[in-house]
């Protein structure tokens, strides 16, 4: 019982992370209709900016954990939506009008650019870093097992329900977020009533990568370690996450990206740590299969 | 300015074009202040230490100011058209020895091991080569004439590989044998694929073939009794000149041809046993392009609901492009591991699957031609610039989006369209009628 409630706080911080990097597939998705297969490799770049940035400051002589770590979360936020917005300028962008499977085949290429990039500009060795947030709360001992909820679990989830609602926010009340969702609804009708269609591609970008940056970072917080490679297993999950939760829905991509922490946090627990990616990539086919649009998502309507 | 004045474009602003270099440069500036500007290392401690790059920064932004002044100035001014640029009598020319390059290009094919016979190292190449050109032309079934983007298609591969050194291994049969079965086992992986994938659209098709492809090489990684987990398989038997081993015994094979043994001769054999298959796939396609299976594997590529009214039956059609591109993927595959007499799930990793997948596009989907030349330039350039080998694969996935961006239907060749409503003398660079896409 303590080790299921255990693994049950373990799922769910692993899950708010996933749930992050979902929004940034469930919305491009849901606006442009394309499989962002680079928002993976974004979110590596975001933590890897993270790593910088902290390091940098340490080097300038802040010494204050929770001061650093703010103006970090804001950099990295800042310069991994940067390469968002670039990447949709240049990888995206000319493709609006190409055939049905140019800009897949121009994410793919976009990944491997990205993966690379950061291998030759940061090398491929993984790259430590010291655990910076101590401490938590013992919740309950059993027999011979205490259930631990430590800061940086707290600190990971509730960061990521914060800006959940913010998110929520941003796209229920703001101007912004009404042509996010006209855009959704019908591009070209958009653009007709007067919705800069462009823009509002790119600032979905910008947002999606931004959010992709704050997991980064609480993933370089909670697991201390990462490459250049985490971005394609991540990624491979945040979508599973997002295509679970219903593909264009924002509750669903979290909602999936908890399911998807936990299934497999639990499988691990349980089941065998070595076929962890299996399960995982299984839960992916057997979602895209049996159920395309998802738990909260719409049923799609195939158009001639 | 001499153009200027037949220019009709806007007057040449200097102002507007410094500006959107100096946004571009700050843009540069802020991708680049961390990732290029600084970067980390395990020092002896095994903490990270931090080495600034500053001249490299500043020279990465000065080359994108530069680079995007010079496009602000010259984009709209300097319209490189190719029509106007090359005559009609060059293109002409050059779609008549275009017709003949396929014929060159397999006259070359044969000749390189009389060629380079002493070159051992340009045979292992060309055979790498043409394995990969192999590759292409199975994914091209399904990628380029099915439509169906398939990115775990080295799953295929190394299906193929393990069922051949297994059974190879396990019951001693020959290359002979070993090569239908293992192809059949990976047309029957096709299949396993296929069935589920059926009713999946374009993109979520794309990412379930990625995901079958990541869990057979996990599969490969994890069921250490079968496949050896990480070590994998060694000792996979060579192939046999007909039964004549490859050795210096007095029943091998120089022996009994009253030849010196030489270790060559097993690479050129393997070279044109590669080849061979090759061609046999390219034969294959260009006659199943014929078939009724081919032209509706080009229907469902241009539209699936379009190909439903008309009656095709879309569930068979997908399973034979699926069993067919896997079957050819396991020949290889059964190559790949005789030759390489060791196999590990290293091999197959998902950027086998990309550049493969690279070849197709870079090659212009569908073309056959295009993928064997795409095949030679990436492989080649690959061997040319091994000592920027960290670069090439930044350098290769920019001209995947490149390609995507400025010559979708490929860089090397345009496929010539299997079915034409009617016919019409063939003109070099005409191509909005096109059938295809």
């Amino acid at each position: 019982m303590e080790y299921f409630v255990q693994q049950l706080i373990n799922g769910i911080t692993l899950g708010s992370i996933y749930g992050l990097i979902a929004i940034g597939y469930t919305m491009v998705y849901g606006i442009i209709g394309m499989i962002n297969f680079a928002h993976g490799d974004i979110f590596m770049v975001g933590s890897f900016l993270a790593l910088i940035a902290f390091l940098g400051l340490v080097a300038l002589g802040i010494s204050s954990v929770p001061l650093a770590l703010f103006i970090v979360l804001l950099v990295s936020m800042g310069l991994t939506a940067l390469y968002g917005w670039t990447v949709e300028r240049i990888a995206y962008r000319p493709l609006r009008r190409s055939f049905r499977l140019a800009p897949l085949i121009s994410a793919i290429g976009m990944s491997i650019v990205l993966q690379n990039y950061v291998q030759v500009a940061q090398g491929a060795r993984v790259k430590p870093l010291p655990p910076l947030i101590h401490g938590g709360y013992t919740l309950f001992e059993g027999n011979d097992f205490a259930v631990r909820l430590s800061n940086i679990q707290i600190i990971v989830v509730a960061t990521t329900f914060v800006l959940m609602a913010g998110f929520s926010f941003l796209v229920a009340r703001t101007r912004l977020g009404r042509n996010m969702r006209a855009c959704e609804q019908d591009l070209r009708m958009a653009a007709l009533v007067g919705v800069d269609v462009d823009r509002t591609i790119s600032l979905t970008f910008v947002i999606g990568a931004a959010l992709a940056a704050v997991a980064g970072l609480m993933f370089l917080l909670y697991y201390g370690v990462i490459d250049f490679f985490i971005g394609f297993l991540a990624g491979v999950k945040a979508f599973t996450a997002a295509v679970l939760g219903g593909i264009g829905s924002l509750p669903g991509a979290m909602l999936g990206g908890l399911l998807i922490g936990l299934i497999e946090t639990m499988w691990s627990a349980y089941f065998s740590i070595e076929y962890k990616d299996v399960a995982a990539f299984a839960i992916l086919i057997i979602v895209l299969i049996f159920l395309p649009t998802g738990i909260l998502g719409r049923p799609e309507i195939e158009k001639v | 300015m001499p153009r200027d004045s037949e220019s009709t474009t806007k007057p040449l602003n200097v102002t507007a074009a410094l500006k959107e270099a100096a946004i571009a440069a700050l843009v540069a500036f802020g991708l680049f202040v961390l990732m290029i500007g600084i970067r980390t290392d395990q020092g002896p401690t095994g903490a990270l230490v931090l080495t600034t790059r500053f001249g490299a920064l500043a020279a990465i932004v000065a080359a994108v100011f530069a680079g995007a002044l010079l496009r602000a100035l010259l984009w709209h001014r300097v319209t490189i058209s190719f029509d106007r640029l090359v005559p009609a009598s060059i293109t002409a020319t050059a779609s008549s020895i275009a017709a003949y390059a396929a014929a060159a290009f397999l006259a070359f094919a044969l000749m390189v091991p009389i060629v380079f016979y002493t070159n051992r190292y340009l045979l292992d190449l060309a055979i790498l080569i043409v394995t990969y050109t192999m590759l292409g032309f199975g994914l091209n079934i399904v990628v380029g004439l099915a439509g169906l983007l398939d990115l775990g298609y080295v799953a295929f591969y190394a299906v193929g590989a393990y069922s051949y050194a297994l059974i190879a291994q396990d019951f001693g049969f020959s290359f002979w044998i070993c090569l239908p079965l293992a192809g059949i086992l990976a047309a029957f992986a096709g299949l396993l694929l296929g069935f589920p994938v059926l009713r999946l659209r374009g993109d979520y098709l794309a990412i379930v073939t990625l995901g079958f492809g990541e869990i057979i090489r996990l599969i490969l990684l994890n069921w250490q009794d079968l496949t050896g987990g990480p070590n994998g398989i060694s000792g996979i038997p060579r192939p046999s000149f007909f039964g004549l081993p490859f050795n210096s015994a007095n029943n091998g094979f120089a022996a009994t041809f009253g030849l010196e043994f030489s270790p060559t001769h097993r690479i050129v054999f393997l070279y044109y046993l590669i080849l061979a298959l090759a061609l046999l796939t390219n034969w294959v396609t260009l006659r199943l392009r014929r078939l009724p299976i081919g032209r509706a594997w080009e229907a469902l590529r241009e539209d699936e609901i379009a190909c439903r009214a008309l009656g095709i039956n879309t569930t068979t059609t997908k399973l034979t492009a699926f069993a067919m591109g896997a079957m050819f993927g396991g020949f290889a595959g059964a190559f790949f591991a005789t030759r390489q007499g060791f196999i590990s799930p290293e091999s197959f990793t998902f950027g086998e699957s990309a550049l493969v997948l690279a070849i197709v596009v870079l090659g212009g989907m569908g073309s056959q031609l295009g993928v064997a030349v795409a095949a030679t330039a990436m492989l080649g350039a690959f061997e040319l610039f091994r000592e920027f080998e960290q670069y090439r694969m930044l350098v290769f996935g920019g001209a995947m989006v490149a390609v995507m961006i400025y010559r979708p239907r490929g860089l090397v060749s345009r496929r010539t369209p299997s079915v034409l409503l009617h016919e019409r003398p063939a003109r070099a660079g005409e191509t909005h009628r096109e059938t295809s896409r």
